[in-house]
């Protein structure tokens, strides 16, 4: 399902990153362990289409990222790719619905309200469902973060440091959502993280140095 | 945000009020040359005497004895089609009096609403506007004023009343502005003066005492100071008689519609001014207005060449203001743009999200243009709003001021042209802020 080919990277004036080869298939569930600055955020963001590979290839099922233009790859990411930052992002002027209606709308996807109001059921923020999203504490604003990276039913799954910033608790919470969200949509998930605490859940391991 | 919608919102404004102040005004300077080819009246401002003959908004230049115009209010003038004699000097609460001929109204295409056109003397027929603002209905009476000011110190209230015969459609023009009656009501209730007056200028109506009779025959046409108010207190009573004699006369025998040749064999008498239609317009014509120019004591202007230099001298005016306000739009653009620019900043998140949530760099470079229009289309519609309100509340004052009604719900194709330009503006202002938008580099933004 998500499969890379001999991928490189490197900023302007940097160091080239080379990365390795994996693959994982569909529904299986990983974790890609490295320490800050090893470039796995940029692995993340080349995973999900937001960089492109200075060489090399990223494959999200039989589509290859590099084979798509610009605006094919913003549409294609929207149905096919869920991405969790290690902030929450949204549009502040919008609604929790509003904002998971907008991701509907702009992967190409019917609106489905149903979908959203059960989805926010499950993650216990069904009641926050026309609040607007500066009003939500840290807790929900993941959950709902979460919601929207599933909301059209994605193959791929990537999830960016979600737990470093939240206490053992929440920690353990959030990646069990992650983890049932990703079953139940039968979704490949790769969490991208540092956190020592995520080892030991996770059978399938990529490390980066 | 709110500054550049303000800020825009007054340019639009400023200029669409201009675009229909200037409209109005042209429409009804337009609608009341009438035709009128020469307007021939006492030496004095060319301007001053179209703008109170055929405007009636400034004071008459003063008064020509009938028989320097006798030869002009002829039927068989070879050049002339026809001569419509003014005699003005009254007027009330602000509306001015007309002495004239029922060719005057025809100037103007009016009609009788109600009632029926003056026969008799002191018998007067109505603008619609007069009616309406004053409560004047057919069979009311009221005494004249003299001059053009609302002064109860110059109330004739010792003449006798005018009577209301008749109030004419609306029109447009002037004509609903007017009070009209036959130019003997005027001669009545000026008698005494117009007596004194016909006679002192009888003794020097030569060329070379121009300046004089000007004089003289203007602080008769307006007399508004209390000297002169007084000055025709006193021969009232003196003159009395007189006047009923004539007013039994005038009884006596049915008026038919007055005539110039009733008018001309009052040779003692005098008028305003003289409306003048030509046949046609030929080099003789031309000739008439110099002629009359240099070889009498009376003045001819051309209402068309007075408007046109009336416009030159207030298009300075306009188009200071017009600038101002092109200035003003191009600094609300300015705003729009800085505006755009900056909440771009705070926004690059949202936008990036956007992105990966399936936008493309095209859709987002068309979300910001938008904003652009939108602003723009917003700024645009509270300025026409603006300056159509504007207008409306100026619409009161003018019409006050100068009896002559414009309105606010007058709206011109110039305001949709002034649209497409409000969208250029939000446009160009939206654009680079647009690209700036569509190239954002997402990775770097949300790896942060």
């Amino acid at each position: 399902m998500l499969q890379t080919n001999q991928l490189q990277f490197s900023y302007t004036g940097a160091q080239t990153m080379t990365f390795p080869d994996f693959t994982c298939k569909k529904g299986e569930q990983w974790l890609l362990l490295g320490q800050s600055g090893s470039g796995k955020t940029t692995l993340l963001h080349l995973l999900g289409g937001l960089l492109s590979p200075t060489k090399g290839e990223v494959k999200v099922g039989e589509t290859s990222l590099k084979s798509l233009s610009t605006a094919a790859l913003d549409k294609f990411r929207g149905k096919h790719i869920g991405i969790i930052f290690q902030k929450t992002h949204f549009v502040r002027s919008l609604t929790v619905q509003e904002n998971l209606i907008l991701a509907q709308q702009l992967a190409g996807v019917a609106i489905n309200k149903t979908r959203i109001s059960d989805l926010l059921n499950r993650l216990n923020v069904g009641h926050k469902l026309h609040a607007k999203t500066n009003e939500l504490s840290q807790g929900e604003q993941q959950r709902v973060a979460i919601a929207r990276a599933i909301v059209n039913q994605p193959e791929v799954i990537l999830a960016d440091e979600p737990t470093s910033a939240l206490d053992d608790e929440n920690c353990e919470e959030v990646i069990q959502l992650l983890e049932e969200q990703a079953a139940a949509v039968g979704a490949t998930l790769l969490v991208v993280t540092h956190d020592g605490r995520l080892k030991e859940r996770f059978e399938k391991q990529i490390v980066i140095e | 945000m709110t500054l550049s919608l303000v800020l825009f919102a007054l340019g639009v404004g400023l200029i669409s009020l201009l675009l229909i102040l200037n409209k109005q005004l042209e429409d009804q300077f337009e609608k009341n040359l009438a035709g009128i080819n020469l307007v021939v009246g006492a030496k004095g401002s060319p301007l001053q005497l179209i703008l109170s003959s055929m405007y009636h908004i400034d004071s008459p230049t003063g008064n020509i004895p009938i028989k320097s115009a006798k030869a002009l209010m002829n039927p068989k003038h070879p050049l002339i089609g026809q001569a419509i004699p003014l005699s003005m000097g009254d007027s009330h609460q602000g509306y001015r009096i007309i002495g004239s001929t029922y060719d005057l109204f025809g100037l103007y295409n009016g009609e009788i609403g109600e009632g029926k056109l003056w026969s008799k003397d002191m018998e007067v027929t109505i603008g619609a506007t007069v009616a309406d603002k004053l409560g004047l209905g057919v069979g009311d009476g009221f005494y004249s004023s003299h001059g053009l000011i609302i002064d109860d110190n110059l109330v004739h209230d010792d003449a006798p009343q005018f009577k209301v015969a008749g109030i004419f459609k609306p029109t447009g023009s002037v004509l609903d502005q007017l009070i009209l009656t036959n130019t003997q009501s005027i001669w009545k209730v000026h008698d005494s003066h117009a007596h004194e007056e016909g006679e002192s200028e009888e003794g020097h109506a030569e060329d070379d005492h121009e300046g004089h009779d000007h004089e003289e025959s203007q602080q008769s046409a307006v007399g508004s100071t209390q000297d002169d108010n007084h000055d025709h207190d006193d021969h009232e009573g003196h003159d009395h008689s007189n006047h009923d004699d004539h007013d039994h006369a005038a009884a006596d025998t049915p008026k038919v519609a007055p005539t110039n040749e009733s008018l001309i064999t009052n040779a003692d008498q005098s008028i305003t001014s003289l409306l003048i239609k030509f046949k046609s317009n030929n080099y003789r014509t031309l000739n008439m207005q110099r002629n009359i120019n240099e070889n009498t004591d009376m003045q001819a202007a051309t209402p068309a060449f007075e408007i046109n230099r009336l416009y030159s001298m207030m298009g300075t005016g306009t188009d200071a203001l017009q600038m101002l306000a092109y200035v003003i739009v191009f600094v609300s653009g300015l705003s729009i743009f800085i505006s755009l620019f900056s909440s771009l900043r705070e926004r690059k998140y949202e936008l990036a999200l956007m992105r990966v949530m399936g936008s493309s760099p095209t859709k987002i470079f068309a979300l910001i243009v938008l904003e652009g229009l939108i602003l723009a289309v917003l700024g645009y519609l509270i300025g026409i709003a603006l300056s159509h309100i504007g207008m409306e509340v100026l619409a009161k004052y003018m019409s006050d001021a100068y009896r002559y009604s414009f309105s606010g719900a007058l709206f011109l194709k110039e305001e949709i042209y002034l649209l497409f330009g409000a969208l250029g503006i939000g446009f160009i202002a939206a654009i680079i802020p647009a690209i700036q938008a569509k190239n954002t580099d997402i990775s770097r933004t949300l790896g942060k």
